[in-house]
């Protein structure tokens, strides 16, 4: 049996492979089956899955709706689109912002001496040591009505006797944007930085010396070679921003409904299991369509890896 | 080109503080001057200034004191852009996110020059380094001396009056390195272009260049001809640096207009018949300084100018065989050409061996005590 073993090439690679072949069969692939199988079912009226082949969910995510005005049987109700649709421009304008922040950020600190780049690079990293939660709540404490901020600014206005009405920031999706940009800007920084700090000094050296100033070198040069580090920032923020509840409900309150607060209410409040794994697999699909046609452009980043 | 030299360093420092937190002159007041149509080399081991020297000319670095002209015009802290140089990096320093027509291309499209323009200057470029055809390759998929091709037609189509080339030849191995040195050597013959090449390698250095300059600690030990370089060393470290030299201390004995006698007191003898080199004087502790394959070695007994000693190691390379001898305690290099075959083992002399070694005195050089 054993000789055999040694003898087998293949045997020897299914062999290796297996502990990680069971887990993710384990945890990923009957995960996903079970997800599919209780979408397709049916909610009893205590909450219980009543298990079916039915797509009655799939098609209530697409506005066919049951709650009509009078008269009528069904119509249609885009509630369900307009959170698709704004989870993914919140995903989308999230991500542009933290490219926007973080490549500035992280071309600083690139270019800083290297004694002082792991100094910044820590001052990066501090506040992922403190739960992800909290960090949202601390947000809240800035934001609301009579937050950090407010008071800071009826202070200043109170200095010119100027008139002051607090600003009504929280519970906006502009808190919800500020949330998620400020959850995720280091993993777009650290990739970006990763792809920057890999590029030569003798590469801005043979730009200069064939005629680039300092703008064209960064448009011509810097930026294109650091454009993996971009892709894989991408990547690492888009797909999470996607799905997150926490911050939209911290932050957004019931104004701000995202699909992961979707997916999370019909788990916890409706007690609605198959409309919340429809909800699920079509959040996971959409990402894999968008992440899909994004890499196929740009390519994956080789940074992610780095990262 | 009105300029009289095409780029001249005016005794020129460049201090850098060192990580310790002192201050070191790399380049210590250097004076050179580089003439037109020339290809200078600076050569000397890591940290001598040679590459520091020609940053300076390029304009990565400028200097703490003194002042680099290019073509008669003094450079003070213009940029790199603003000279008509360009740089050959020892990395080469390929953009690899470009093609090899996009790489060659960049520096003109910097110039505003047009579409039709550019592609025919980089046809021409890449004509004249043997890449045409690879235009569209990304500089990945190139081997390493094509890179080097590269680099060279980068710097090359922007027409500098000067080209700065930076130890370009060292990633290659050695057979590429030297078919690459005779045709850098022609290219520069063929374009008339100042070339100023930094090396460490001396057999690079002598190949290619009309002048050399041999550089230690930031200053300059020598400049001229290869052959003059070789075989009138100005000092003992320049002797000691290019090629190989036995060393024996004298003292000199008397000095005439033609030749100097020199005082051997390991060997308790004369030497006369020396060459006279400028600056030496009379009585004066001096080094001789005798070549390896200067020496002649026999089991004969010569003529009057020959040494008794006896053969204590015989190393075998191919080319030549080093002769190790024991001549009144002082050992003496000798290199004996492999003229003929060596196959048989008697051809060696043995260890322990009694040799001759005559030298032709006027190859033996007095050099100034360091």
């Amino acid at each position: 049996m054993l000789k055999r073993l040694r003898e087998n090439k293949s045997a020897q690679g299914t062999l290796l492979a297996s502990p990680t072949l069971l887990w993710m069969i384990g945890l990923l692939i009957i995960p996903l089956i079970l997800t599919l199988i209780v979408s397709f079912g049916k909610r009893s009226p205590d909450g219980d899955v009543i298990y079916s082949f039915s797509l009655d969910n799939y098609i209530r995510l697409f506005g066919y709706s049951t709650d009509c005005d009078a008269g009528q049987t069904s119509c249609f109700d885009p509630l369900y689109l307009q959170i698709l649709w704004r989870s993914l421009t919140l995903a989308f304008n999230s991500t542009v912002w933290v490219i926007l922040l973080a490549y500035p950020l992280a071309y600083f600190i690139a270019r800083a001496h290297p004694k002082r780049r792991n100094t910044f690079l820590f001052m990066v990293l501090i506040p992922l040591w403190t739960n992800f939660v909290i960090r949202v709540y601390a947000w809240m404490m800035l934001l609301r009505t009579q937050g950090v901020i407010n008071l800071i600014l009826g202070w200043i206005a109170g200095l010119f006797n100027l008139p002051f009405t607090p600003l009504e920031m929280l519970y906006t999706p502009g808190a919800v944007l500020v949330g998620m940009v400020y959850e995720f800007l280091p993993f777009m920084i650290l990739p970006i930085y990763t792809s920057l700090e890999k590029i030569d000094n003798s590469l801005y050296e043979a730009a200069a010396d064939l005629g680039a100033n300092g703008i064209k070198t960064f448009l011509r040069v810097t930026l294109p070679l650091s454009m993996p580090g971009v892709v894989a920032g991408t990547i690492l923020v888009f797909i999470p921003v996607m799905g997150t509840f926490i911050v939209s409900d911290i932050l957004g309150g019931r104004q701000v409904i995202l699909v992961g607060n979707l997916i999370q209410r019909q788990f916890l409040d409706a007690r609605d299991p198959t409309f919340g794994s429809a909800a699920s697999l079509i959040l996971m699909v959409m990402t894999l369509i968008v992440t899909y046609f994004y890499t196929r452009k740009f390519g994956f980043g080789e940074e992610i890896v780095v990262a | 080109m009105t300029a009289e030299f095409a780029v001249e360093l005016r005794d020129v420092v460049k201090k850098f503080i060192t990580p310790e937190g002192n201050s070191l002159n790399a380049v210590d007041h250097v004076t050179m001057q580089i003439k037109n149509g020339e290809f200078f080399s600076m050569l000397g081991s890591s940290g001598c200034g040679k590459t520091t020297s020609l940053r300076m000319i390029a304009g990565f670095e400028w200097p703490t004191e003194g002042e680099v002209y290019i073509e008669g015009k003094a450079m003070g802290h213009l940029p790199p852009f603003q000279r008509k140089v360009n740089t050959v990096f020892q990395s080469y320093a390929l953009f690899q996110h470009l093609t090899v027509f996009q790489n060659i291309a960049f520096g003109l499209e910097m110039e505003g020059a047009d579409k039709s323009e550019i592609e025919k200057r980089v046809k021409h470029v890449l004509e004249m380094v043997q890449l045409t055809g690879m235009e569209r390759r990304k500089p990945k998929q190139l081997s390493g001396g094509q890179q080097q091709r590269v680099a060279v037609a980068r710097a090359l189509v922007k027409v500098p009056d000067v080209l700065l080339l930076d130890e370009p030849l060292g990633a290659l191995d050695l057979k590429l390195r030297k078919e690459m040195q005779l045709e850098l050597k022609a290219l520069q013959q063929q374009l008339g272009i100042t070339f100023v090449y930094v090396t460490h390698d001396q057999e690079e250095a002598m190949t290619m260049s009309d002048r050399i300059a041999v550089m230690s600690k930031g200053k300059v030990q020598q400049m001229g001809h290869p052959v003059e370089i070789y075989e009138r060393p100005a000092n003992k470290f320049v002797a000691d640096f290019i090629g190989e030299s036995n060393f024996l201390d004298g003292k000199i004995k008397s000095l005439s207009k033609e030749e100097a006698v020199v005082f051997i007191p390991a060997w308790n003898t004369e030497i006369t018949g020396l060459p006279v080199s400028p600056g030496l004087v009379n009585g004066e502790e001096v080094t001789v300084s005798i070549r390896p394959e200067k020496v002649l070695i026999s089991d004969q007994t010569l003529n009057q100018n020959s040494f008794k000693g006896k053969v204590t190691n015989t190393v075998y390379i191919g080319t030549d065989t080093h002769v190790y001898t024991d001549v009144m305690g002082k050992r003496v290099k000798v290199l004996e050409q492999n003229r003929i075959s060596r196959l048989d083992p008697g051809s060696f002399y043995t260890i322990g061996q009694d040799v001759n070694l005559v030298m032709m005195f006027e190859n033996v050089l007095v050099l100034k005590k360091e």
